[in-house]
């Protein structure tokens, strides 16, 4: 029964060779024929005329990403404060599945409120047509809340109750123990916390197809659309051919590796958070 | 009173503590405010959309029911689960109760499960279209999709049963032992029970992973919307079904009524999830 078992423990491994080896034996190909930088760096999306830059998309990515972390990580991180130090039990009793229903919303649904609210309030407020970059920002705010606030509140949690009391003791007031010295002990868990946020936005897709405009061009400003990688893979995957399918599949591959750094970078925070 | 008049005078001492309290309780109350926005929003859409013609048998372009999405959903969750329990039950049974600390298989697995709950599920539908449709020539149906999501959800199980097991105290295990049972028999009479529960509850959370699932059913599951004629048959779950109406002008009004169906199924089963793990913790 160990070889079973072991074999079944296996899977996961199986899994994951199975991945990295699709990705790359269909993305690689790709830049035995278009040059590697010329792809990462190139400012044109054409398929159908044979140019593909993905920078365009790299950024989208990224201002996106930073966009949601500017407006949700500061309130998330208030919040895990909130639930962990000032919260009284009963509330928190209301709260703490509030939250976790929050991270169980589907992506569509968040989307279709992001649609139907999001985009014709910011049209409203701010002009433009609505989809934009602003729209996509806001809407990954709200979904990366859950995610950074549950990771953050377990690594405050995980603070020995003696620096609290004694920060207390020294005669400092609660809301100075806990951010002087609860929330500084907690700093690379906290760190992991947005990391993880991060790893979720830039993996994102259905929600940022439908608020984001998705124009394949350089990202002109806030209010303009702006399309990410993920979008990229999954609106131009249906009609995709040849040289066009294994440049979205290289799209992928970049965005993997893209992944793969945001986990590392997440499992170093973690080890350091348990020493 | 007294408590407002203390409140004043420990901002008139503390101006600066109070702001910090301040700022944190807005923030929580802001987070607070968007869940009611998210949820109120659909909930006021969509509930007088809820009309008896959306959950008639066949899908047509007039009546566009949900019920088939709904019957391709259940399907797909059993299917995904039917593989990815056994192998992450089994998986998580190996490495809690059979490798030893310091084995180096424990660590890989361990890296590679990590590796797989941060992937995007973009990348899933990628894999899986190149892999399931393409190579093995599945082409689009729901086994290509629930393969890919039991791949998806495979870490998810893992963790929560390796969890579930490790909190089952060591004295059960030796109790067990010391009447002269065997390894085997030892999980599944003595650590399985207790554990049952946690197991459940990360089985449950996985469902919902799964019924919330699009990016990476589009192009393995694909989206036919009518009932299936078998598991090679293409298919739309409830969440793909929700996506394709809400791009239809028309359709807006079906779209949200679908999404309060897709809400109170996961709702439903967070809450199963977390009812059921609290009354582990309870004993």
């Amino acid at each position: 029964m160990r070889c079973v078992f072991c074999a079944a423990a296996c899977a996961c491994i199986l899994a994951v060779l199975l991945i990295c080896f699709f990705l790359f034996a269909k993305g690689l190909p790709f830049f035995g024929k278009v040059n590697l930088w010329g792809f990462l760096t190139g400012e044109k999306w054409k398929p159908t005329n044979g140019v593909f830059g993905i920078l365009p998309m790299i950024l989208g990515s990224v201002y996106v990403t930073g966009g949601a972390l500017l407006l949700g990580a500061p309130l998330a991180i208030l919040t895990a404060i909130y639930l962990v130090r000032f919260c009284p039990h009963r509330l928190y009793r209301i709260l703490k599945p509030a939250v976790a229903l929050l991270a169980g919303i589907p992506s569509v649904v968040y989307g279709l409120f992001g649609l139907t609210a999001i985009v014709p309030f910011v049209k409203g407020t701010f002009g433009g047509n609505g989809s934009s970059m602003l729209t996509a920002c806001i809407l990954l705010a709200m979904m990366i809340l859950p995610t950074i606030i549950q990771v953050a509140e377990s690594a405050i949690r995980s603070v020995p109750e003696s620096y609290f009391e004694g920060s207390l003791a020294l005669g400092a007031t609660k809301e100075v123990s806990v951010f002087k010295t609860v929330v500084p002990a907690a700093k690379s868990g906290i760190m992991a916390a947005i990391i993880l946020g991060v790893g979720r936005a830039v993996g994102e897709t259905m929600a940022v197809m439908m608020v984001a405009g998705n124009q394949a061009r350089m990202p002109a400003g806030i209010l303009k659309g702006i399309r990410t990688m993920t979008v990229n893979i999954v609106m131009e995957m249906g009609y995709a051919a040849d040289l066009h399918y294994e440049a979205l599949i290289a799209t992928g591959v970049v965005l993997f590796v893209f992944v793969l750094m945001i986990n590392l970078l997440f499992s170093a925070l973690n080890r350091r958070q348990e020493q | 009173m007294i408590k407002l008049k203390l409140l004043w005078r420990y901002m008139k001492h503390h101006p600066g503590s109070f702001l910090l309290n301040l700022l944190c309780t807005l923030a929580t109350l802001a987070v607070a405010g968007v869940l009611v926005l998210v949820v109120g929003y659909i909930v006021v859409m969509g509930v007088p959309n809820l009309t008896p013609s959306l959950f008639s048998l066949h899908y047509n372009s007039d009546n566009v029911s949900l019920l088939p999405a709904l019957l391709n959903t259940i399907i797909m969750t059993v299917l995904s689960l039917a593989i990815a329990v056994p192998l992450g039950v089994g998986g998580a049974i190996y490495l809690a109760e059979y490798a030893s600390k310091d084995n180096k298989l424990v660590k890989i697995v361990r890296v590679t499960a990590e590796t797989l709950s941060g992937i995007p599920s973009i990348l899933y539908g990628l894999f899986g279209m190149m892999f399931f449709v393409t190579t093995l020539k599945w082409s689009y149906s729901l086994l290509a999709g629930g393969m890919t999501l039991a791949i998806m959800i495979l870490p998810l199980i893992l963790r929560t049963t390796e969890e579930a097991l490790l909190s089952i105290p060591d004295s059960y295990r030796e109790g067990s032992f010391g009447l002269g049972a065997g390894r085997l028999r030892t999980v599944i009479r003595i650590v399985l029970p207790p554990a049952g529960s946690g197991i459940l509850a990360g089985i449950i959370l996985a469902i919902g992973r799964v019924v919330g699932e699009t990016a990476a059913l589009m192009y393995t599951a694909g989206t036919v919307a009518d009932l299936p004629k078998g598991l090679m048959s293409s298919g739309r779950t409830l969440a793909v079904h929700m996506y394709v109406l809400s791009g239809e002008a028309l359709h807006v009004k079906e779209a949200y009524a679908t999404a309060v169906v897709l809400l109170v199924i996961v709702v439903g089963m967070n809450t199963l999830s977390s009812y059921i793990a609290k009354r582990l913790t309870r004993g």
